[in-house]
């Protein structure tokens, strides 16, 4: 997609008035749909769409070892995939760098134990701990793709059964588990700390949250914050622009207040969500 | 454990249910994505494929690639990392996944006109969200619906089915993961169902020639199914668009 100067003139004018193209207000973002548990082979799926950005993130776990240095942590390991059904420009090797980019923002803002802790995946001390794979599909970009990956990722994990060990044996270097086999006798994760992103995009003298690709074009520069709870797990510039410190501090004042609301309302929905059985779900909907 | 691992049993019952000459239960959806020209999505069984397609445009990176007379197909397979029961380690790029990407740009090259775009290129992008057998076939189908929501003229449907042999006797349509892994030959074709004639053809292990004939024949008539599905998917999508716009109201 590309902007000429009038139409990009217009984004900013409408963005200065309050107004923005899509009709939104400064803070408010497009419409989400959330499913959960779509994915039947995951232990946690979930899929978001805002607006025109789809995400698809599937959870699966493996029984691991832990670090040498952290014995009594679980691993969670966050992988991106951008497919090309998204854009052709990911085609091949395309996707990659922003792939990588967007793993490592969600490993750094998951890092902190007080965002997520990971002493609850640890089954035996220093031998065996839950390996989650936060696996995140991009199926299509719509502007705004921090903010979706995080919003799905947290309602995965909340989505998420992982079996239930009635005990472990250890015998030598042999570590026997005797996992429930009953369905319904699993684990839910704690997920209320874990992070939520915002992007706040500076366009002209206003910043806005939830870009679409337009507004993204016409920003000269974006923070996404990642905020669990009332807190910041972490800030991460983005852009070629450069931000002055009070201009910084605004837009994270206004991603605070604009995560703590986002927050609230997925928790809410999340509490909502049934399971439906004979409906459509997913892409035949 | 051989009564388990017995493909049909001695009421002709497969081991998801099914009779020998069965379908698993086909859904789909055209027009799932809005930035695609087109792109659709399909169920077979449990097999779940999203695709899209982009095009006609210029021809991307390298110009050499162009050719006057016709357009440029170029298809790209991946499959989520979570699509198998085993996590995948990489989406694409592995042997498998660029067989499958030629397989499917030569069943689509058949069956799309490239002649109507010269110096042109379309890009076909399948991804498996949930591969359960029968993958190639289901991505060859879900293809043919992109291609037709991106409104890119096509000979005809191409479809696609698998086919294999139970006890030495039997023909046996559309086969299952499960199936796959207990073993027996499998005919994988790609048709014109229309015209009859064969875009693609792939059989892995042997069977004696003599069988050839009926576990073919079972494949086409599979195809011939599929094409009826798909174009009764095609049909009630173009009626929901084209109501949605008032075409009923047109004189």
């Amino acid at each position: 997609m590309a902007l000429c100067e009038a139409e990009k003139t217009f984004v900013l004018h409408g963005v200065e008035e309050n107004f923005r193209i899509d009709g939104r207000e400064r803070e408010d973002y497009r419409p989400m749909e959330l499913e959960t548990n779509i994915i039947s082979h995951a232990f946690g799926s979930a899929r978001l769409r805002l607006a025109n950005t789809d995400v698809l993130v599937a959870v699966k776990i493996e029984v691991d070892v832990p670090y040498p240095e952290r014995p009594r942590e679980g691993k969670l390991e966050f992988f991106v995939d951008c497919s090309a059904n998204a854009t052709p420009d990911f085609e091949g090797r395309g996707g990659e760098d922003l792939a990588i980019e967007i793993s490592n923002s969600l490993a750094a803002a998951y890092r902190s134990p007080e965002v997520f802790d990971p002493s609850k995946l640890c089954i035996l001390k220093g031998r065996k701990c839950w390996k989650i794979f936060i696996d995140i599909l991009l199926l299509e970009c719509g502007g705004n793709l921090y903010d979706a990956v995080s919003i799905a990722v947290k309602a995965a994990l909340w989505d998420i059964r992982i079996p239930l060990v009635k005990s472990v044996t250890v015998d030598g270097n042999n570590i026997d588990m005797d996992v429930s086999e009953e369905l319904h006798n699993c684990q839910k994760l704690d997920v209320t700390g874990a992070p939520v992103m915002v992007t706040v995009c500076k366009i002209g003298e206003q910043c806005i949250v939830d870009p679409n690709v337009a507004e993204e074009l016409c920003s000269v520069g974006a923070v996404v914050i990642a905020v669990s709870q009332d807190k910041f797990s972490t800030v991460l510039q983005k852009g070629s622009g450069s931000l002055h410190p009070q201009t910084l501090l605004e837009c994270l004042q206004m991603g605070l207040s604009v995560a703590r609301r986002l927050n609230e309302a997925l928790l809410e929905t999340l509490q909502q969500i049934k399971p439906s059985m004979n409906q459509d779900v997913g892409f035949l909907k | 454990m051989s009564k388990n691992r017995e493909l049909l049993s001695k009421i002709g019952l497969r081991l998801d249910g099914r009779r020998a000459d069965e379908l698993r239960r086909i859904r789909c959806k055209l027009g799932v994505f809005t930035e695609p020209d087109g792109s659709a999505y399909l169920e077979q069984g449990l097999t779940k494929v999203l695709a899209a397609v982009y095009g006609p445009h210029q021809v991307r990176g390298s110009r050499t690639k162009a050719q006057h007379d016709a357009a440029v197909v170029n298809c790209q397979f991946s499959m989520a990392v979570f699509s198998t029961g085993e996590r995948k380690r990489r989406p694409r790029g592995d042997r498998k996944s660029t067989e499958m990407s030629i397989h499917l740009r030569q069943a689509l090259t058949a069956a799309i006109k490239t002649e109507l775009y010269p110096w042109s290129q379309i890009d076909v992008y399948v991804e498996v969200l949930h591969a359960d057998g029968g993958i190639y076939p289901a991505c060859v189908n879900a293809a043919t619906l992109a291609l037709i929501d991106a409104g890119i003229p096509l000979k005809e449907y191409v479809c696609a089915c698998t086919a294999s042999l139970a006890n030495n006797d039997v023909p046996m349509l559309d086969i299952s993961h499960q199936e796959e892994i207990i073993g027996g030959p499998t005919l994988t074709i790609a048709v014109l169902p229309m015209s009859g004639k064969i875009v693609l053809m792939e059989m892995s292990q042997r069977f004696h020639v003599d069988h050839l004939q009926k576990v073919l024949d079972q494949a086409l008539r599979g195809c011939r199914d599929i094409k009826n599905i798909l174009d009764e998917a095609v049909r009630s999508h173009i009626h929901d668009v084209g109501s949605s716009t008032g075409w009923a109201n047109t004189t």
